[in-house]
């Protein structure tokens, strides 16, 4: 075991450069070569105490050596770093406890707050976590939302998938493929699901209110007036519908049954469509129209805005 | 593997009552081989000591303050060792696992 210059030179640590140097005069008066020939100790002794000298006469050298950059020799020590040992075989001691002391993954994903293999698993069921869900968005046609269906989705450019559309699905809702998201992880692990949402895509003049469609559908002035017997289009395509002799603008017809079919514990149910009349003066420029309006107009004097509070019709000659 | 002597020499400006205090802390942690045998300190034990040697004398902390840092070194270190056995377990898994991980990894930053 090495002694410290220190020690070599017998001093204390805290020995002022005086000191230091009469203990040097006095240790190498006594162990010079030339005054101890053929005294090997002797010759090792004065050796020792000059290499002792050597770092403590140098204030420099003093001080490197007080931190524990040099060794007695004067050579560099090499530093240590601690982080090689605390990850190291030994690093263990050093963890702290409780909160650390990871024995197994599941304890470690417990560790992070994420699911991942359910705790109390069996040992030796080997790590297992459920693949990823994947979120996708489908534009349905009105038609196809309102009825029901099958329609491709593209998952990647080489991945479809066929998704069934239940009838009567309203932007907003999302379809849940089990399985269809990605790989789990691990042994048995099961994969992840695919997460449609869907969006409905407006018709040009169908309109949903629950199971019930809504439409308007414009009349002309005959037909409002005589009645008739009209195509009338539906979800499931056009179907004829009487208009009574005598309807106006805001007349509602009902088609029952034309609705949202569900079906609901084995038994069926159906929303109704809602036709509202507009009757569309498409003739107005007509002069056969016109004239006989004129007679017509002056047998049977009519304010619809009576109610309004807004005085007498204008005379429409006028 | 050294003693307690050995380690004061070895660690210019080591006090001995001031080891002593840090050991009764708990912030090194020596063996103990016998009841009435001296302290044995393992080189993981020497690099600590350097380190709160260095800790000490580099950054002017005083013990309060060196227990929080050796706390959450000793916490980040041990994170270290949990990942690395994470990373070993996963580095041995077969390759198409080792892909599927990969793409679930949210991306960072």
């Amino acid at each position: 075991m090495a002694q410290t210059p220190y020690e070599v030179l017998g001093v204390k640590k805290d020995a002022s450069a005086d000191d230091i140097r009469k203990a040097y005069r006095k240790l190498a008066k006594e162990f010079h070569p030339d005054l101890n020939p053929g005294k090997p100790a002797a010759e090792a002794r004065f050796k020792a105490v000059t290499a002792a000298y050597d770092i403590l006469s140098d204030p420099e050298k003093r001080g490197r050596y007080d931190r524990g950059e040099i060794d007695e020799s004067g050579a560099e020590r090499p530093r240590y770093s601690y982080r090689p040992h605390a990850e190291g075989a030994q690093g263990w001691k050093y963890q702290p406890q409780g909160e650390m002391n990871v024995e197994d993954l599941d304890d470690l994903f417990a560790m992070f707050g994420r699911g991942g293999a359910r705790r109390g698993a069996r040992a030796g069921e080997g790590f297992a976590m459920p693949g990823p869900d994947r979120h996708f968005t489908l534009t349905v046609d009105f038609i196809e939302a309102a009825l029901g269906g099958k329609q491709r989705l593209a998952l990647s450019p080489d991945e479809w998938l066929d998704v069934t559309i239940p009838p009567g699905i309203e932007t907003g809702q999302v379809l849940r493929l089990k399985g269809k998201g990605g790989p789990g992880f691990g042994q048995g692990a099961p994969p992840g699901d695919a997460l449609i949402e869907v969006r409905v895509a407006p018709h040009p003049f169908l309109r949903r209110d629950g199971d019930d469609i809504q439409l308007d559908l414009p009349v002309s002035l005959a037909e409002a007036v005589l009645g008739a017997r009209v195509q009338v289009p539906t979800i499931a395509g056009p179907v004829a519908m009487t208009i009574p002799p005598g309807s106006d603008t805001g007349t509602r017809l009902r088609l029952r049954g034309r609705g949202i079919k569900r079906r609901r514990r084995g038994s069926e149910t159906a929303g109704d469509q809602y036709v509202t009349l507009r009757v569309t003066i498409g003739a107005s420029g007509d002069p056969a129209l016109a004239e006989f309006l004129k007679g017509w107009a002056e047998t049977h004097p009519i304010d619809p805005r009576r109610t309004m509070g807004t005085g007498a019709a204008q005379d429409t000659k006028a | 593997m050294i003693g307690l002597d050995e380690l004061l020499r070895r660690c210019a400006g080591l006090d001995r009552a001031e080891l002593v205090r840090w050991v009764e802390n708990r912030w090194v942690v020596p063996e103990q081989p016998s009841e009435r045998g001296g302290w044995v300190f393992h080189e993981v034990d020497v690099a600590r000591v350097e380190l709160i040697l260095d800790i000490r004398r580099e950054f002017a902390i005083d013990d309060e303050a060196l227990s929080l840092v050796l706390g959450l070194l000793d916490q980040v270190y041990s994170l270290r060792r949990q990942m690395r056995r994470l990373s070993a377990a996963l580095e041995a898994q077969p390759p198409d696992i080792r892909d599927a991980i990969r793409k679930a990894l949210p991306p960072g930053r």
